[in-house]
């Protein structure tokens, strides 16, 4: 087996989330060369449809993140309901059911801030549509480590509140419509 | 990657710990870990994880104040209600045949897990004969435990829980209400034994029909898991049971082969003959 990547996508999204990423995902070519790891706040069920819902519309392979799975280029994971996606620093997922932060689990604070201690300056950092402030503490320090932070144009989002609180926590962040986040991933290189 | 000086000084506060007291979480996966600790620094207002774990190695009594940290565990009762209804209709009708049983609830917390499992041995005829071993690391959680007293604000969630398991009785039967806490029947206790013991350092201590333990090892990395597992292993009698979380899996464990599926889309497991 080929060594784990040393760089990821990683994207949250809330309240509009799901017509978002449908914008997003689907686009990006079956070679694409970067995993991906996304947090969308669903209700708390454990009937967890997302992966599915995303399997059929993208050429990536799109699935449920598992516990001590090594990730994988090319594949889009997404965080189980009712639990937190973390990465750790040898490539593997981990799952934790710690308490929700800001009344969110999975809460895309506790992967972002992960990923940027695993991948530094080899993380790409998105932050979409969303009605709360869970994202915007994980987007810092995505921009702390190095990492490319980008937030969709508020003015643009189904719920603002979201990429408008990364956006004031994250100076670094660049401001961006979902068509042009889009380009910038289709841009991103092997190497 | 180049280590960071905070990534150093977690790994250095964690050897102190086991030095220090024998609490071992060197082998807890790590992000998780890492976040509780911060946590903990902060709440203690430390300038560093480094001064931390002076005050910890030299003040015994910051140790069940970091340990909280470190073990906090966030459950319901009844959590994950097909869980429990898997149990009641697939798993009991084979406990049912022993002339007495024995049942590990292993990582109970503040015992929400327990009360659950002793309310459904209750409803099924089976509580008199079964004597229950309730575990964890952490001894201030082994006292919630065995208090069995919870906020009153929590019992709606735990009895729609109850109800969607196909509990056979009503929550309220089993505990009284007491200034905003529910406090739970001690007779639900009578046969179970409180107990300090690790996963990761402690051996099999009795043969057991049932294990359930869920989102414990979750927080361990792989080598730690296949310990905690071989443990489970040796703990079962024939055909014993194995219940892990809901996104626990032995299918990365040295062990899967000693298993079977039982209920799969329940992750509850099944001892195969040796």
């Amino acid at each position: 087996m080929s060594a784990p990547p040393d760089r990821a996508v990683v994207i949250g999204a809330s309240a509009g989330g799901v017509q978002a990423l449908l914008a997003l995902l689907p686009s990006l070519p079956a070679d694409f060369p970067w995993p991906v790891l996304v947090v969308l706040h669903v209700p708390a069920d454990r009937s967890n449809v997302l992966a599915g819902l995303f399997e059929a519309k993208c050429s990536l392979e799109v699935k449920e993140a598992e516990d001590k799975e090594t990730v994988r280029p090319g594949v889009v994971y997404f965080a189980p309901s009712d639990y937190h996606l973390l990465i750790e620093e040898n490539g593997d997922l981990a799952l934790s059911s710690d308490e929700a932060i800001n009344y969110s689990r999975p809460s895309i604070d506790v992967l972002f801030e992960s990923a940027a201690d695993a991948y530094g300056e080899r993380l790409v950092g998105i932050i979409l549509t969303g009605a709360n402030n869970d994202g915007a503490a994980g987007l810092a320090a995505v921009a702390a480590a190095g990492g490319v932070a980008l937030v969709q144009d508020p003015a643009a989002a189904y719920a603002r509140t979201m990429p408008q609180a990364a956006r004031q926590a994250c100076n670094a962040a660049l401001v961006l419509s979902l068509e042009r986040i889009a380009d910038y991933l289709k841009g991103l290189k092997a190497e | 990657m180049p280590h960071r000086t905070e990534d150093i000084e977690i790994g250095l506060l964690l050897e102190a710990l086991y030095q220090r007291y024998h609490y071992d979480f060197r082998h807890y996966a790590r992000a998780s870990i890492k976040r509780r600790l911060l946590q903990a620094r902060s709440h203690f207002n430390m300038s560093s994880v480094t001064a931390l774990q002076e005050r910890v190695l030299h003040d015994p009594e910051m140790l069940p104040r970091l340990l909280g940290f470190l073990t906090v565990q966030v459950s319901e009762m009844f959590r994950d209600p097909s869980y429990f209804r898997a149990l009641r209709e697939q798993v009991l009708p084979h406990l049912r045949t022993y002339p007495s049983l024995k049942v590990w609830i292993a990582g109970c917390s503040a015992g929400e897990e327990l009360y659950s499992m002793a309310i459904l041995f209750r409803e099924e005829g089976l509580l008199d004969r079964t004597l229950f071993y309730a575990t964890d690391i952490n001894p201030e959680a082994l006292k919630a435990a065995e208090a069995g007293i919870y906020p009153m604000d929590r019992l709606r969630k735990f009895t729609e829980n109850h109800q969607k398991s196909g509990g056979k009785s009503s929550l309220s039967d089993y505990y009284t209400a007491d200034y905003g806490r529910a406090v739970f029947d001690k007779s639900l206790r009578n046969n179970v034994v409180f107990s300090d013991h690790s996963l990761v350092t402690d051996a099999v201590f009795a043969e057991m029909q049932l294990i359930s333990c869920r989102n414990v090892m979750i927080y361990f990395d792989r080598g730690l898991q296949d310990r905690a597992v071989g443990l489970f292993k040796d703990s079962l009698t024939r055909h014993g049971f194995l219940g892990v979380g809901s996104k626990e899996s032995l299918r990365f464990s040295r062990h899967a082969s000693a298993f079977s599926e039982f209920v799969p889309e329940e992750k509850i497991y099944r001892k195969r003959e040796p």
